[in-house]
């Protein structure tokens, strides 16, 4: 909004207005499923059942958070004043493998059920495109200190959490429709998700920066 | 005996087509959906995704007999993870224009699950040059799908091919803006997955006569 900021005079928002800013257009305008295209293939595989999603959504936004402001805090502190940045991807896909382990055994010993309900969910994580995006754009975006970080992870996770969800209402609707063979499965869920993404174009006009 | 009875030379072949990566097993499509905008990015990406297939592959034949059973995905994991800063390094050196438009893209290759699934699929059984057959095979296959998206949706979307305009594009043409954004993505993939799919089943149904 160039004209506006020339007309208008420039006020800049509290810290709290950037952290809300951020976490709506993580969630919504720039959702990870639907405008990135991350963690499509669990997406495909699991959004059959509602239940399942909500399972595996609520797992992705826990894991997205923290891995967000772990690998935050080693970009910041150890691979920028080291001047290793080159280990980055090494050193990202090994702290979310460790943390999605440290998380189960933590989950397991203190809390048996909620560990039977995510049981299958959490090692299938380590491999959802989805979190090792989150902290790759993250350490793109300039200027994001620890606590923006945090909140873009929970904003990105919850986006693709309403995006499962929303995929999975709508195949239980479907499930008994005639479709053509071809179609059947993953075409048809694509073109789902085209769908839904050009309902999401619509939030970009909310968000301002 | 012929090249196209050995092991690698029949996983080759039956990765560009029959058991094809996009289409077929709906693996390590992100990626698919996230650069077919411009046909060089495409190009360049595919590059980048064969080299690291094959030779991860080739990697983890190679070590095979030395990994412990239980380690195996995190030792691929760091494999795939270095060959894909070598690929990195490569494109943000020669190419940093394109560089800047799907940076991530490049790094999220590791969660790629066309490599792993390759590797863990059939590396982890088969002799070093097999592997490396077979790895080659899935990223032809799946760089094939992700060209021919890309030819679609760069000259409905903008006109052009390789950047450059097609011929009388002024005089006639409407640009399809949708082609260029997400959705033209999800619904371009589901043409593609239907036409591979029907085409498959039509051949088995006429195998079975």
């Amino acid at each position: 909004m160039i004209w506006a900021a020339a007309t208008a005079p420039h006020v800049e928002p509290g810290f709290l207005a950037q952290l809300l800013v951020i976490f709506l257009a993580a969630a919504l305008t720039d959702n990870i499923l639907l405008t990135r295209f991350l963690g499509m293939c669990s997406f495909l595989a699991i959004s059959r059942q509602m239940k399942t999603s909500i399972g595996l959504g609520v797992a992705v936004v826990f894991v997205t958070t923290c891995t967000a402001g772990l690998n935050y805090l080693i970009h910041a502190y150890v691979t920028t004043p080291l001047h290793i940045e080159f280990l980055e991807y090494i050193i990202f896909i090994v702290v979310i493998a460790a943390f999605v382990q440290l998380v189960e055994m933590i989950v397991e010993r203190v809390s048996p059920p909620l560990y039977f309900a995510l049981g299958i969910f959490l090692p299938l994580i380590t491999v959802n495109c989805a979190i090792l995006g989150v902290s790759l754009f993250m350490i793109n975006k300039q200027g994001y200190g620890f606590w923006k970080s945090l909140v873009f992870g929970a904003g990105s996770g919850l986006g693709w959490m309403l995006a499962i969800v929303l995929m999975a209402g709508i195949r239980e609707k479907i499930r008994e429709d005639k479709v053509p063979e071809g179609l059947r499965g993953a075409g048809l869920t694509l073109v789902i998700s085209g769908i839904i993404a050009l309902a999401f174009i619509g939030f970009s006009g909310m968000i301002k920066f | 005996m012929s090249f196209k009875n050995t092991a690698g030379g029949k996983a080759l072949i039956a990765n560009l087509w029959r058991e094809n990566p996009v289409f077929r097993q709906i693996l390590g499509i992100c990626s698919t959906l996230a650069v077919t905008n411009l046909l060089k990015n495409t190009v360049l990406m595919c590059a980048g995704l064969v080299f690291a297939t094959a030779l991860s592959s080739f990697t983890v034949s190679l070590l095979r007999k030395h990994t412990p059973k239980q380690v195996r995905m995190m030792v691929q994991v760091l494999i795939i993870a270095a060959y894909v800063i070598i690929v990195d390094i490569a494109i943000r050196a020669y190419f940093p224009d394109v560089h800047k438009l799907i940076g991530p893209y490049v790094g999220l290759i590791i969660t790629n699950c066309i490599i792993m699934g390759r590797c863990e699929a059939f590396a982890a059984q088969n002799t070093p040059c097999a592997s490396f057959l077979d790895g080659l095979g899935a990223g032809l296959g799946y760089s094939m799908v992700l060209v021919a998206i890309a030819i679609v949706r760069e000259s409905l979307g903008f006109g052009t091919l390789f950047g450059v305009a097609l011929p009388a594009r002024d005089l006639w043409w409407h640009q399809w803006t949708i082609m260029v954004m997400p959705p033209g993505a999800f619904f371009m993939l589901a043409l593609a997955a239907w036409f591979g799919n029907s085409m498959i089943l039509r051949q088995e149904k006429g195998g079975n006569k």
